[in-house]
């Protein structure tokens, strides 16, 4: 199995870039961004906002052609002074300052691994223009459709559909997948080292409300407007006892405002191909709390229910803290910093943000 | 909950006949099927005699034996596509495979036959994992997993209970979207069987699906017959009412379901446009059911099926008897095919 060649994704016709403007672009990375000329055709019409971490002094190199702006560790530090205590160093969670920085209605994220994909008929995939397919399209999140996305052409609702629910409400989140290596945990690595993910399936589904999921950070995109301030990635990397958790930590918390909310989660389609395999040992050493950790924090999520007077992303967000300090910091104290960084987070946010249209009050769908 | 091993001999493939020639798919399945032991029901509506090719191994039944059963006034609850509950209910195997007649075997998108069967087994043989979405979906599949950040704890899932497969060409959309869209055919083939999340409804098609009989055999009953109902999907609404019966049971006790491959190919049959002229009652009252589901809860005293469905029965005649006659009684019919379901268990029905 292989990714586009740069030559293959060049063949393909040119579209129109959906959402030009109104679309960031947000990759964090330590070494250089190569990968992007095979992501040319479709990623150079949009800005990029490149989260360099690690160390400030080296100069990254970006691509020819691509419209950019870059932030160091120096730059986050100079723009958000002592809250910049909430974005994690030597940890790719930093680039949940891109998320903050924005002035764009919607975010793309990708890692600097991550490559063209190609579909079974062997053509590659724009999977930015799957995602943003995604994100204009209702999610259908109150009752499941056995054929999946009822939107997506060729589709509709089974038989068995309430009518009243098939307006579906908006989708904040769009999660794609990754064939190649799979976003599997260290301990699978170690035991399943050759196992590459090979099935491509066609189908992009709204996870029911509810129901939990483990976001990826590979290969995402939502809705700024409606969900920003949820994706806050965390205390991840330098100083801190845990490592890749940070895009889980945003999933959970994003899920349960987004259920509260009314708001949909997308997962499947599109995907892209994910090309370097992380050290296992490595891995196992940044995971190893939270694979316990994990064990009391999935309860907490399932069991939480945020006051019906929290009706922004803002509000619900703070109360959340207020939970996870409450709750969480008995696990160990790392949850009594998080739910700080986690308010810091939403100050720094507003401060940034302030004109209240990312404070928008997201009404309840109909459908509920 | 570790592997299971179905073997063949605890398979019953039941196929309701509304159609009197079933010599074209029961050919067709052979290969399939034929090492399976098969029940054929008839639809009691069915005036002609079936006709059934040599060398399969099977018991049909037709309208005499549902009367010897629940008497000629009950064969009602056993007419039109309600037929092979009887045969889920004569049944004394563990699983139970059930197709259309009108669905034949297909090909998947590398032009492979697709052993629909042998899926639907897999899907029952193995856990499903309802308390946590997984998103590289079955993860006990060849070639895949858990992905980082599913609990470990949840990682040994959950019985499977049911197994919901999908249609090619011919989907299962309901009258008025297969009218307004008749060119509409389904070409897109996922490959993928997902757990549906606990306490996510969904409209569980009677169409290709696989049960655990053991299980939650009990819960899959002809109940809400529409006034209307005909002799084609489009003109039924039994299968989606009692699936989601068995979607909050399996949710109660814990089991799992699941839903993707395998897919049939559902050859045309019908008119849409005739069915939606004929029958809007299904779809109105779907309005009803889903608010209704959405907020049952069992009590922790239901541990049964049977239970589960004695209680679902009351709280449906409570709170949507008063909406519609149609819903107090299929809470009537609920509790009637308990019943029938207990009386065939202990061994009253001598000779079945």
């Amino acid at each position: 199995m292989e990714s586009a060649t740069a030559a293959e994704t060049a063949a393909m016709p040119r579209g129109v870039p959906l959402l030009k403007d109104e679309l960031d672009i947000v990759i964090p990375t330590i070494r250089n961004l190569d990968f992007l000329e095979m992501w040319r055709p479709f990623l150079q019409p949009y800005h990029l906002i490149i989260v360099q971490d690690g160390d400030p002094s080296k100069i990254i190199k970006v691509p020819e052609g691509f419209d950019y702006e870059l932030y160091n560790r120096n730059d986050i530090n100079r723009i958000l002074g002592p809250k910049a205590s909430c974005i994690s160093f030597k940890d790719s969670a930093c680039r949940c300052f891109g998320y903050m920085v924005s002035k764009k209605k919607y975010i793309f994220t990708i890692d600097d691994d991550c490559f063209v994909a190609k579909d079974p008929s062997g053509k590659p995939i724009n999977a930015l223009e799957q995602h943003i397919k995604n994100l204009l399209c209702p999610s259908t999140p109150f009752f499941f459709n056995t054929l999946y996305d009822p939107f997506a052409d060729g589709a509709d609702f089974v038989r068995g559909y309430p009518f009243s629910l098939r307006e579906g409400v908006p989708t904040a989140v769009s999660h794609g997948l990754w064939l190649n290596i799979p976003d599997y945990d260290a301990p699978t690595q170690l035991v399943k080292p050759l196992e590459r993910n090979t099935r491509f399936v066609d189908a992009v589904l709204t996870i029911p409300k509810g129901t939990l999921f483990p976001m990826c950070g590979m290969n995402l995109a939502f809705d700024r407007d409606l969900i920003g301030p949820a994706m806050y990635f965390g205390l991840m990397g330098d100083g801190q006892p845990i490592g890749r958790y940070d895009d889980m930590w945003a999933g959970w918390c994003t899920k349960v405002i987004c259920d509260h909310l009314g708001l949909g989660v997308k997962t499947g389609l599109p995907y892209i191909f994910h090309s370097k395999a992380s050290n296992p040992f490595v891995n196992l050493r940044k995971e190893y709390k939270g694979i316990f950790w994990q064990e009391e924090i999935i309860p907490f999520f399932q069991s939480i229910s945020l006051p019906k007077d929290c009706t922004s992303v803002q509000k619900c967000y703070v109360e959340l803290s207020k939970q996870v300090k409450e709750k969480l910091s008995k696990v160990d104290p790392y949850f009594d910093k998080l739910a700080d960084a986690m308010v810091t987070w939403i100050d720094a946010w507003d401060e940034l943000n302030p004109t209240g249209a990312s404070a928008a009050k997201v009404a309840n769908g109909k459908a509920k | 909950m570790s592997q299971e091993n179905i073997k063949d001999s605890e398979v019953d493939i039941v196929i309701g006949a509304l159609q009197s020639d079933l010599s074209s798919f029961l050919n067709e399945w052979r290969p399939i099927i034929s090492r399976f032991h098969l029940i054929i029901v008839q639809d009691p509506d069915l005036k002609e005699e079936l006709n059934i090719p040599e060398g399969f191994d099977l018991n049909v039944y037709t309208k005499s034996d549902i009367d010897q059963i629940v008497g000629s006034s009950g064969s009602t609850f056993f007419s039109g596509y309600s037929c092979r509950y009887f045969g889920y209910l004569l049944s004394r195997k563990k699983y139970i495979i059930s197709i259309d007649d009108d669905c034949f075997p297909t090909k998947d998108s590398m032009g492979n036959l697709i052993d629909a069967v042998a899926q639907h087994i897999t899907n029952l043989s193995t856990p499903a994992t309802p308390f946590f979405f997984n998103t590289l979906y079955d993860p006990y599949c060849e070639g895949a997993d858990f992905v980082r950040g599913y609990p470990f704890s949840l990682r040994s899932g959950v019985t499977s209970a049911m197994s919901c497969g999908l249609w090619l060409n011919l989907a299962d959309y309901d009258a008025p979207t297969q009218a307004l869209k008749s060119q509409l055919r389904n070409s897109r083939y996922v490959d993928a069987v997902m757990t549906v999340p606990a306490r996510a409804l969904m409209p569980v098609s009677g169409i290709n699906i696989a049960f655990n009989r053991e299980a939650v055999g009990p819960t899959l009953f002809p109940a809400l017959k529409l006034a209307g109902e005909g002799k084609l999907r489009w003109e039924t609404m039994e299968d989606i009412w009692s699936g989601m019966c068995a979607k909050v049971v399996c949710d109660h006790l814990g089991l799992g379901v699941k839903s993707g491959l395998p897919y049939v190919w559902r050859k045309e049959r019908g008119s849409a446009v005739d069915s939606l002229r004929k029958e809007w009652e299904g779809v109105k009252l779907m309005e009803e059911v889903v608010p209704f589901f959405q907020s049952v809860r069992l009590p922790q005293t239901a541990t049964t099926a049977e239970d589960c469905v004695v209680e679902i029965a009351k709280t449906v005649k409570e709170q949507l008897g008063r909406v519609d006659p149609v819903f107090a009684r299929a809470a009537e019919a609920m509790v009637e095919w308990v019943k029938l379901w207990k009386k065939v268990e202990s061994g009253s029905f001598p000779g079945i």
